[in-house]
Formats: C-alpha cells, structure tokens, sequence
C-alpha cells in the first residue's frame, strides 16, 4: 500500500494509508489530510490511486502545490517524491518500496553494472548451485549468460526487479496521412505522399523547408536560404509552422497544396 | 589553433517527456576542437551533479594543457602524440573529482556518469567514451555509429547471445557496465579517427537512440544538415514524440574545411632528428 508521510521541519507527524481512490488534502476540515495552516488552501489539492499509480492533482490552489522542487498542476507520484504545501512536507512512499523495501525500479534510469560486484554475486550463485542436486546444478549451467548476468545484477542490488513489463515504445497514434501536390513548375500536378518523418523541400541555396509529420499533425520549418516559405501568402517564421488540410505553400518560386488524405 | 572557424557546433538538452530533472549535460569549446557530452545516474540530484562536474572538469583543464600544448605535440619520451595522453589524463582528474565527492557527501553517494568526448586536430578527431553515451558520423550519405556502448546489452549482442531485434525489446538497456566516477580508476575507450570536409558528427545520450531508430536520426541528419541548429532540435522533438522517457541531450559537430596541424620549423626539425 502506498503511503504518504507528513513532516514539519523534518519531523515526522504522521503516516498516512492511501487507502481511498481520492484522498484530499486541503485546510479545511472535510479533508482527508487536513493540514491547519494557512499557507494552504481550503481544497489544496488530491491524489487519485489507481491500483498501484497514484496521481497529484492540485485543485486551483492559492499557493500552488510543489513536488520535489517544481510546481505542478498534475504529477504521477513516484517514490520518494516530496510534496510541499507550505512548511508542511509530504513524502510519497510507493507500493513496491513500502511492501518489499527496495526503491522502485526505473528500467529507463542508466546505472552502471560493476565487475566485482558481478563476479562476487556470480561466485554466490556458484556456491549455492555446489550444495544442490546434481541435476539441478546442471540445470543452473545450462541457464543462460544473459539470465546469470541479469540474476546477479539483481544480486548485486544494482538492477530492481520490477513485475511490470518494460511499456512498448509509444504507437504513433492513427493520424491521416498528409501529401503535397505541386501547383505551379515544371512537376505541376505531381502528388507527393508524406509519410516519412521528415520530407525536404526546395532548391539548396536558394531555399530548403522540411515539412514534419508529428503525432500533433505536420509541420513545415525553414531550414536554409535566404527565401522563407510561405503559407498561405504569409512567410513563416524561424518557428515550425502547423499544417493544415489545404494550405499553400510556396517555396523557391513553386506553389503547392497540402491536404490530408482521408 | 583556433577551429571556430572550421568546425560548426549545435547542441540541444531537454529532460524529456516523463522526469522532472535533466540529468544530461553538455559543453562546446569550439576553439579547441573539444566537445564532451555526458549522461548522469545516481539518486535526486546526484545525477546532474556528476555530469556537470564532468563536463566542467574535462573543458576546463583541456582548456588549461591546450594553452601550454598542442594535441599533435609529440612526447619526446614515447615519441608518441600526447593528444591520447592529454585527454585520457583529464578524463581520470574528472573521475577522480566526482568519485571523491560521491566518497564524502552522501547525498552523492554512488553517482556517476556516462561520457563521450570528441577532440578534433590535424584532420583528426580523438574519441573518448564510457557507458551508453554515443557518437555517430554521417558522412557522404551514410550514417554509422562510431562508439560500442559499454552495456551489459552489447556484451549480449556481441557474444551472440541475444540479436539486435530482441535487444530493441529488452528490459536491461540501462546496465552500463563502465563509468565515470564509480571506481577510483577508470580505462575510458579511445580511438582516433581521420575527418573529412562535410562530416556531420552526433554526441547523443541514451534519451535519443533508446526512443529514434538509427534510420530516423541518419534521416533527420541528412534532410536537416544545412541547419544544425534546428537538426539538434528536431532530433530531440523526435525522441519527445516517441514517448520521451528520458532526458536527450544531442551535440552536432559539422567539419566545415581542412585542418591540418600548422607544424612549426622546430617541430620539423625535431621530427627529422628522430
């Protein structure tokens, strides 16, 4: 169970279970966590737990609600992240770390394996597979390196075990898919589909644009030359500039629409 | 020699999408050819303290030898370069420093950092790398990684034992299995490289390869190389787009011309009398 703990100049006051899928944390009496002080609103804000994740939510508060250094509208609280409200400090202790000790694992975080650290865990595993049955050493022999490296690492207290998979990297979320077709030149008529990340655009020297596509939409930069495109007529900025179904652009002399595909 | 004028820098920093805290750091001293990227671990704000004292550390005294010596100077005792020893030296001074402070503060305790530092002389450029922390080159059209990552994923890969499309999905891509201010000492990876007019070099942190295939960056490299700047900012609006788990940190390194070392008369000679 995820708890919060309530300190004042670095002393203790309490601990609270965050037990309910709300609690709040405000001045006024009706809170969960009331905190008296008036550096503290009267609905300051609230933690939503969703099975193990809980989230900081502050509530419009008067003086903001500030997580390990930053204020935030909205957080996932993580392990050891220190709420303040005013003099007061809350400390978040997440459910792994309350239940099993550890700190909760960070598969993203780099930390570095050390060689004697491996070795001596290695030699501890090799000790243990010595006292066992035969066939179950031959079976530890047979578990691969990778597996070894990783039970030691674990070992070692370096690598923390965390149940949930490794999140897949983000799908790109369904988007339509933008084209170019060519106005004005020599190639008019000519469509040209965007799939790519990135597209250039233009004449080197005279004037080049990319146009990138992002989970936001697509988006047209100047790159190089003196000549910024236009859209629309209107010549764009140093700033990426967002795309929309039919505008046109016109870069180094040739016109072209952007429209997106159904 | 000053290189302002031959080598263009870019470099860009973000804490990404999901931390709070940027524990990357980056420098640039374009006058001596010297770039240092580096990628901090340890508790709080640990992190960043062991990168910045890195790069600090590593510019700094660069900057305090280069201005006594030149890289391509040769040891009379090894009658080797000193450019290696140089750089291997300043790396171990800024491993000393954050292995001393992680010693005697505790709220440091156990931080350190990744690095990869690019000297570039003589038409050269000298590589120094520890941990995940990478270089890449695009050079006529082609895109290549330069630096191994010191990970326990590589040693997998290199003893086969995993390949490249199980290694995308695995769980352990953190585990470095070397780093700058962990252990007393240290034996960062060197290696030397001859540049060309037009390369594009990348200094990345582990935010942006772990989040962008190798494809998109090369592509992103190609498509934006007139501009480094805002290639430095695409490269990093990429890896945010993807998720962004991590802090990304890029430097951008273009060789715009020729720089071969201006040898003076006594160097000649001194060359000659060997």
């Amino acid at each position: 169970m995820a708890k919060l703990i309530l300190s004042m100049d670095g002393l203790v006051l309490k601990e609270i279970p965050l037990t309910k899928e709300r609690t709040t944390i405000g001045r006024k009496p009706h809170n969960d966590i009331q905190i008296d002080n008036l550096a503290v609103s009267g609905e300051h804000a609230v933690i939503v737990t969703i099975l193990n994740d809980s989230f900081l939510e502050d509530l419009g508060s008067t003086n903001g609600t500030v997580v390990n250094g930053n204020p935030i509208k909205k957080h996932f609280l993580q392990n050891n992240d220190v709420v303040e409200l005013g003099k007061y400090k809350l400390k978040f202790v997440g459910e792994s770390a309350a239940t099993v000790g550890a700190e909760k694992a960070d598969f993203e975080k780099t930390m570095v394996l050390r060689p004697a650290a491996m070795k001596a865990a290695a030699e501890q595993a090799k000790a243990m597979t010595g006292s066992s049955p035969p066939q179950a050493a031959a079976g530890a022999v047979r578990a691969t390196a990778s597996q070894q490296a990783v039970a030691s690492a674990t070992a070692a207290g370096i690598a923390d075990k965390d149940p949930r998979p490794v999140p897949a990297p983000a799908a790109r979320p369904a988007q339509p898919l933008g084209a170019i077709q060519l106005l004005s030149g020599a190639n008019a008529g000519k469509e040209l589909e965007l799939s790519k990340p990135l597209t250039t655009l233009g004449k080197p020297g005279v004037g080049v644009a990319v146009l990138t596509r992002r989970p936001q939409g697509y988006f047209i930069t100047h790159v190089e030359g003196a000549n910024r495109p236009a859209v629309n007529g209107q010549q764009i900025g140093a700033a990426p500039h967002a795309l929309k179904d039919h505008d046109v652009i016109e870069l180094a002399g040739v016109k072209m629409e952007f429209f997106l595909k159904a | 020699m000053d290189l302002t004028q031959t080598l263009e820098i870019a470099s860009c920093t973000d804490p990404g999408m999901v931390r709070s805290h940027n524990e990357d750091s980056v420098a640039a001293d374009a006058a001596n050819g010297l770039v240092v990227l580096a990628d901090g671990m340890g508790g709080y704000n640990a992190g960043e303290v062991a990168s910045g004292m890195a790069t600090t550390v590593i510019v700094t005294e660069m900057q305090q030898v280069l201005a006594s010596a030149r890289p391509y100077d040769v040891d009379p005792r090894t009658s080797q370069e000193i450019a290696a020893r140089l750089l291997r030296e300043q790396v171990l001074k800024a491993n000393t420093s954050i292995y001393q402070a992680a010693q005697s503060q505790p709220q440091y305790a156990g931080m350190g950092t990744t690095l990869v530092v690019c000297l570039f002389y003589d038409n050269r450029v000298l590589v120094a790398h520890l941990g995940d922390s990478r270089l890449y080159v695009l050079r006529d059209g082609k895109f290549k990684q330069v630096t191994r990552d010191h990970s326990l994923l590589q040693e997998q890969i290199d003893s086969g034992l995993i390949t490249l499309e199980q290694a995308k999905n695995a769980q352990h891509k953190n585990l470095v299995t070397r780093a700058l201010g962990i252990d007393p000492s240290v034996e960062p990876e060197m290696h030397e490289y001859r540049t060309k007019p037009g390369d594009i070099y990348l200094l990345c942190s582990d935010g942006l390869c772990d989040m962008v295939d190798d494809d998109d960056i090369g592509m992103a490299l190609q498509a934006l190389g007139g501009n480094l700047k805002l290639c430095a900012q695409q490269l990093v609006q990429m890896a945010n787009d993807n998720g962004g788990r991590d802090n990304v940190s890029v430097i951008l390194v273009r060789v715009l011309r020729e720089y071969p070392a201006a040898r003076g008369v006594m160097a000649k000679v001194f060359a000659w009398l060997k």
